[in-house]
């Protein structure tokens, strides 16, 4: 296995070829927010909030897509992306209808907990308030879009892991909408398997099971990691 | 009552009182907290008018109708150091998903008339009470605010813990101590 050396926050890091810099930040106890990134999921840079600065590049990368180079140099904590960080979850906390204290997902939700930890104590923006639907079709489950951060983590589990692929992304911008088969109510379609797995990957209380009230909904997201884990073992045998 | 005690006043805007409620249960606290300072104005406190000078002022509750609005100017005009107190008078939060029904007219349409079945009639024409903003916002969108402190409710030991580093000339560290809901 080749190996790549590089800098992150004035320590040098010895990593994998092909590694993330996220990856690799975390193998050495350095954490980097995030929120659309799951291990096991392949990785897209949706939310942004993983951004550092690599000496040499004018524009942030974020760390999840971005591979290690020898010898990169990489800031992962500055006031600049402080300020970038705490921005971005603003803007998520005001671009739809996130009410912490009636929420099925609240002090389990990840949205909240990276507002805490980046000291998001209030929005400067004004919060768009847009009146979205929530799908109560399905037998177990509901969507409520006005928590949904499009992460797209539900379109990559149930694609990549479960292989139904009954969840993507409609629209472009502030308009987009995680949608079921053709846009259709997610109780009737005829792909999803009922497996659950988007729920428990879910980030915020955008997906949830339909028996939680208000802060009941505690999700177990670890075991996409450890079924990837499991498959490559097998497929090594 | 002496001049140079600090001067404390809460108020209770477009929210549930449950932030009051919270404040409340500082219990015992609340004795420590009347040694210290002189709470001038709040729900809790039978006083009608505004004191012209305030130290701290804690504003609970979202900005929902003109009389939140005309109270909210009004202490913010003579508090040195406002704070919003919970997550309406941070974020807007329950009493802003009023606006999700849509202006103050729908919304008044959609709670005494559509949903009623007895008498349905809209109470607009009765003075006494504050007509509606067309959209409810967290105070910080209205008045400058010195510290917010978010929660629903804020627990009344960070409530007690932003108090007394207040009286104490400090503003308060909240990492670590806080959450939204």
């Amino acid at each position: 296995m080749s190996v790549r050396t590089f800098t992150l926050n004035d320590q040098l890091i010895t990593a994998a070829a092909g590694q993330s810099i996220l990856a690799a930040a975390r193998e050495h106890g350095i954490a980097i927010p995030t929120l659309c990134e799951l291990e096991g999921l392949s990785t897209v840079g949706a939310c942004r909030l993983c951004l550092v600065e690599v000496a040499g590049s004018q524009r942030l990368l974020p760390a999840c897509t971005t591979e290690v180079q020898e010898g990169m140099t990489v800031v992962s904590e500055s006031p600049r992306l402080k300020h970038y960080r705490q921005t971005i979850l603003e803007l998520f906390l005001a671009e739809r209808n996130h009410v912490c204290a009636v929420c099925v997902s609240n002090n389990h939700c990840e949205l909240q907990n990276r507002a805490v930890e980046q000291g998001v104590t209030h929005v400067r923006f004004d919060y768009l308030m847009p009146t979205l639907p929530v799908d109560m079709s399905h037998d177990r489950f509901g969507v409520d879009h006005n928590r949904c951060i499009l992460c797209t983590r539900c379109v990559r589990v149930c694609d990549e892991v479960e292989g139904a692929h009954t969840w993507d992304i409609m629209g472009r911008g502030f308009q987009a909408r995680v949608i079921t088969d053709m846009a259709e109510p997610w109780g009737d379609s005829t792909s999803c398997t009922s497996c659950g797995k988007c729920v428990q990957v879910c980030p915020t209380g955008a997906l949830f099971d339909k028996r939680a009230t208000a802060g009941g909904m505690v999700k177990q997201p670890s075991f996409v990691k450890v079924l990837q884990h499991a498959r490559a073992r097998k497929e090594s045998q | 009552m002496s001049s140079t005690r600090p001067r404390l006043a809460t108020a209770w805007l477009g929210g549930c009182s449950g932030c009051h409620m919270s404040f409340l249960d500082l219990d015992e606290r609340l004795f420590d907290l009347a040694a210290a300072a002189d709470v001038l104005f709040s729900p809790v406190v039978d006083a009608k008018t505004i004191p012209p000078e305030i130290d701290i002022t804690l504003i609970e509750g979202a900005v929902a109708n003109e009389d939140n609005l005309e109270l909210l100017k009004h202490l913010r005009e003579r508090s040195r150091f406002l704070i919003a107190f919970g997550d309406c008078a941070v974020t807007g939060n329950v009493t802003a998903l009023r606006n999700l029904a849509g202006g103050p007219m729908l919304v008044l349409a959609r709670s005494y008339r559509d949903e009623s079945n007895l008498q349905p009639q809209i109470p607009t024409e009765l003075p006494v009470i504050p007509p509606l903003v067309d959209r409810v916002v967290p105070i910080h969108q209205v008045v400058q605010v010195d510290f917010h402190m978010p929660g629903c409710p804020p627990h009344p030991d960070l409530i007690w813990y932003c108090v007394t580093e207040l009286l104490a000339g400090r503003v308060p560290n909240l990492t670590g101590k806080w959450k939204f809901g």
